[in-house]
């Protein structure tokens, strides 16, 4: 295939008091095999070499494993591609003179620092409130103690496997965090290492979740569709489950 | 420079108890007095700023990325190495930590990697206790997998993402010591120099990566936990924000900087599609317990290679090593991939890729067996390629992977500035000239949830640590300095991009610094190297201000410390008049590619000083000799 030529439609913001706008940008030469970010830094050096300030976005791995990535891609967190992060997506899913539409994620509790770049540290307070297994390194049992069953242990590690990238946050109409949330509930919970612990965590994470700001759960399963892992809503009935037997 | 490893006396098996047994405490009521910054959360940050809180030091850690969660550890896919046993294939301590000092090619301490195969058992207790969601059989206990340079089952996994449910245990241990008020965690925060009192670390400079703030913090200790440089070959499988500035700031305040050749070049990584190509994706070593490395016996056969058959394929490291066939360790699965690309046998559009097949794998396990076991990995692996490994061989090679050099320690973990510790993949410890699959995650998480903890105590207990603030001079000379540097870089206002001239410094180091080295391509990469950094600080174009968000400007500050980082690591292999581990200087190997060692001239950690940089790198060698006791040096064999 030869190269494409991209029409890009980037959100500009330059920082969290300004009021931020749609800027447009045509780019040629874009190559089928280039992943959605090496695109944009292609843009940039485009930016740079003309005197102009490049687009920031936050990104890490590249490899759809450490969750620094959340564009939002034509109205959809990650992009088109089912179960795969912004950086694992490949131009090749576009074609010659296709439009793209890119802007942050958009949450009250996701405030812009600039462009598409936003603060989520939101989502560590809500770790940090009961996020965790409470265990002091040195004070842990031989680890074949306590043997847990092959189902239960790979269901953990289906709801562990959440990247913590907030593309769950910025999909739900009431910006709720309760994917999220109760992904990490379902890993530590179900586990008999964490059940000492699970109603004080479940009250404490759910409670700080709403006290970051995010909206409650009304059923849209529009997180797990853009969830890169794929991370089921089945968690967040869990976390329901255990919230009200917490409560009383 | 006197460089004392301060090694424990007595037998091997008993060094690390009789040190826990005579090292000094500090008392429950006096650790609340101390302040430690930890730099980096990736395994070995993290850990080690858990553990310090849960003791009752006050810690202070400090990320480039927006949360702690997301260092490149969590990137690490196939597993970690402990010594349980639990296969009953006689694994012992012993066996681990002679596989891993044999596997770095006798270039480590005894010491060290005896302590390190001893922690190995309590960190899977301790994982598993944090809720590590680890492979299981069927029966509910822990599943093995095998790993390249070991004749055990003895790796720990979870699918192909151990570092990540690893970094999330250490990650929410850490946000446990969040909430109890022991850790104030500051995200977004890049150290860029090293603040040293009366000959001991005190304190760090970072700039606010959001603000642009430059801020000075001040402490009794500081443990730098930032990682590897591969990043300076620009192509590697490290995050793109991996970088080697905190320890390059250190090593430039007076740390000596150890064995910095040793570099890992990945053997299974997937190949460079194009020249905007802005980083290369691993594919686990794990794949090659059921995947066969081939390439077509015939030159210039290109034919698919589901076409070519059996007896005109070259399974080469099952013909050259068939005691461990496809499971050599690294370096020599890497090398390998490049002479047969070198013979010309190389297949893909570049003909700088060989196949791993996973056909007779399927054939004998069926096609679930090994979704079950790989079937992320695949999957990124099409999703990159657009091709399905399931039907055709993935096609891979080489890349650089991991940085077994690093700041020089001690045995207590503590570089030659007293107060600096370095833990993790920053330090020169464990993995002499080559590091074994799935032995990074163990000793990052050695370092930081066992062995840290323990020695910083005693080093606070030894030293008398006057009252300081940031008040102190030395504090405003760092923080000047680094803003000095800041605005020389935005001012030369050049026509080059920093890509631009990462990507040719990277590509000096692959081509001259990389699998394989020789006496004038190490002194004609030193030469290139010098006028290029010449020509960086002369014509760089640097965007934007140093006043808020800048991406560009972080990274220009990085590429201007790897243009010294890369002449040092030149300067060492060209020293270095050896093979040993993933040092291979074209000058010293067998007729059949194998290396050879020097033991009588080279047993030693090469640890250099920094002088200056006056056009040149102005650097001076001091040698740590390595005297082995338990073990008897061997030439490697995998045959």
């Amino acid at each position: 295939m030869s190269d494409m030529t991209i029409n890009l439609k980037i959100w500009r913001q330059k920082n969290t008091n300004d009021s931020g706008h749609f800027e447009d940008y045509i780019l040629a030469g874009v190559n089928e095999h280039m992943s959605f970010l090496e695109m944009l830094d292609v843009l940039n050096e485009k930016l740079i070499k003309e005197g102009n300030d490049p687009v920031e976005f936050d990104y890490d791995c590249r490899e759809g494993i450490c969750g620094s990535c959340n564009m939002v891609i034509n109205g959809k967190a990650h992009g088109p591609k089912h179960k795969t992060a912004a950086c694992q997506l490949h131009m090749r899913t576009y074609s010659d003179g296709d439009t793209i539409v890119i802007e942050p994620p958009r949450a009250g509790a996701f405030p812009v620092i600039k462009d598409l770049v936003v603060d989520r540290t939101a989502l560590d307070r809500i770790i940090e409130a009961g996020g965790y297994i409470s265990v002091k390194t040195g004070a842990a049992p031989e680890a074949n103690l306590i043997p847990v069953e092959q189902d239960v242990s790979n269901q953990a590690f289906d709801y562990a496997t959440c990247i913590g990238c907030g593309a769950c946050v910025a999909a739900c109409p009431n910006s709720s965090a309760s994917l999220f949330t109760a992904s990490k509930l379902s890993h530590l919970n179900r586990l008999p290492q964490g059940r000492p612990e699970r109603s004080k965590r479940t009250i404490a994470m759910v409670e700080q979740m709403e006290k970051e700001g995010f909206g409650d759960c009304s059923n849209y399963a529009e997180c797990e569709a853009v969830c890169p892992v794929g991370i089921s809503i089945s968690s967040i009935a869990e976390m329901r489950r255990e919230y009200m037997k917490a409560i009383f | 420079m006197n460089l004392d490893p301060k090694i424990p006396s007595g037998p091997l098996e008993s060094k690390w108890s009789t040190y826990l047994r005579d090292v000094k405490l500090v008392s429950p009521n006096n650790k609340r007095k101390y302040k430690i910054i930890v730099v980096g959360t990736g395994l070995a940050g993290a850990s080690a700023a858990a553990s310090l809180a849960e003791l009752g030091y006050n810690v202070l850690t400090f990320c480039i990325q927006d949360s702690a969660r997301r260092a490149h550890s969590i990137a690490a896919q196939g597993g970690i190495n402990a010594a349980k046993n639990y296969q009953n294939d006689g694994d012992s301590v012993w066996r681990l930590f002679y596989d891993t000092i044999k596997g770095g090619d006798y270039r480590s301490r005894e010491a060290n990697v005896y302590r390190l195969a001893e922690n190995s058992n309590h960190i899977i207790d301790q994982a598993v206790a944090q809720g590590v969601p680890f492979g299981r059989e069927y029966g509910g206990l822990l599943d093995n997998r095998s790993f390249g340079g070991a004749q055990v089952s003895r790796t720990f996994y979870s699918r192909g993402q151990t570092g990540q449910q690893l970094l999330l245990g250490a990650y929410q241990a850490m946000m446990k010591e969040v909430h109890s008020g022991k850790i104030q965690d500051f995200p977004r925060q890049e150290m860029l120099d090293l603040v040293i009192i009366d000959g001991k670390a005190r304190g760090i400079i970072t700039r606010n990566l959001v603000t642009g703030e430059i801020q000075k913090w001040e402490a009794d200790a500081v443990v730098l936990c930032t990682g590897g440089y591969g990043n300076v070959f620009y192509l590697s499988t490290n995050a793109k924000n991996s970088n080697a500035t905190a320890a390059w700031r250190c090593h430039k305040r007076g740390a000596v900087f150890a064995n910095p050749c040793f570099v890992q070049i990945h053997p299974t990584c997937i190949p460079v599609s194009g020249d905007y190509q802005s980083k290369l994706t691993l594919m686990s070593e794990s794949l090659r317990n059921d995947g066969r490395v081939w390439v077509p016996r015939n030159k210039g056969d290109k034919r698919p290679p589901n076409e070519i058959p059996e007896d005109e394929r070259y399974y080469y490291l099952e013909e050259r090593y068939p005691s461990f066939g496809n499971l050599v360790p690294r370096d020599v699965a890497s090398r390998s991939a490049k002479l047969v690309t070198d013979e010309g046998l190389g297949v893909g559009e570049t003909g700088l890729a060989v196949y791993l097949d996973f056909r007779d794998a399927i054939k004998r396990d069926s096609r679930e067996v090994i979704e079950a076991k790989y079937g992320n990995l695949f999957d990124m692996y099409q999703n990159i390629t657009d091709e399905n490994p399931y039907e055709i061989p993935m096609r891979i090679f080489p890349a650089v992977h991991y940085t077994m050099g690093g700041l020089w320690v001690d045995y207590d973990l503590m570089s030659n500035i007293p107060g600096l510790f370095v833990a993790g993949e920053a330090n020169y410890s464990d993995h002499g000239a080559n590091r074994l699959g799935a032995s990074a995650l163990m000793q990052g998480l050695s370092d930081g949830y066992f062995i840290i903890p323990y020695t910083i105590g005693d080093y606070f207990a030894r030293e008398k640590l006057e009252k300081i603030s940031t008040g102190h001079e030395a504090f405003s000379e760092a923080a000047d300095s680094v803003s000095k540097l800041l605005d020389k870089l935005l001012v030369i206002k050049g026509d080059k991009t920093i890509i631009e001239f990462h990507r040719e410094l990277g590509k000096i180091m692959w081509d001259k610094v990389g699998i394989s080295r020789s006496k004038e391509g190490l002194e004609s990469a030193i030469v290139e190297i010098r006028k290029l950094r010449d020509e960086f600080w002369q014509n760089v174009r640097v965007p934007g201000d140093k006043n808020y968000y800048n991406k560009y400007l972080e990274f220009a500050f990085r590429v201007a410390d790897y243009f010294e980082l890369a002449e040092l690591m030149a300067i060492d292999a060209l020293d270095r008049n050896e093979s040993c581990g993933c040092h291979l200087r074209d000058e010293y190997q067998t007729a059949e590619g194998e290396a050879i060692r020097n033991d009588k001239d080279y047993a030693f950690v090469s640890a250099y000083e920094f002088l200056g940089v006056n056009g040149k790198l102005e650097t001076k060698l001091h040698k740590e000799s390595l005297n082995f006791e338990f073990v008897e040096l061997k030439q490697r064999s995998y045959k």
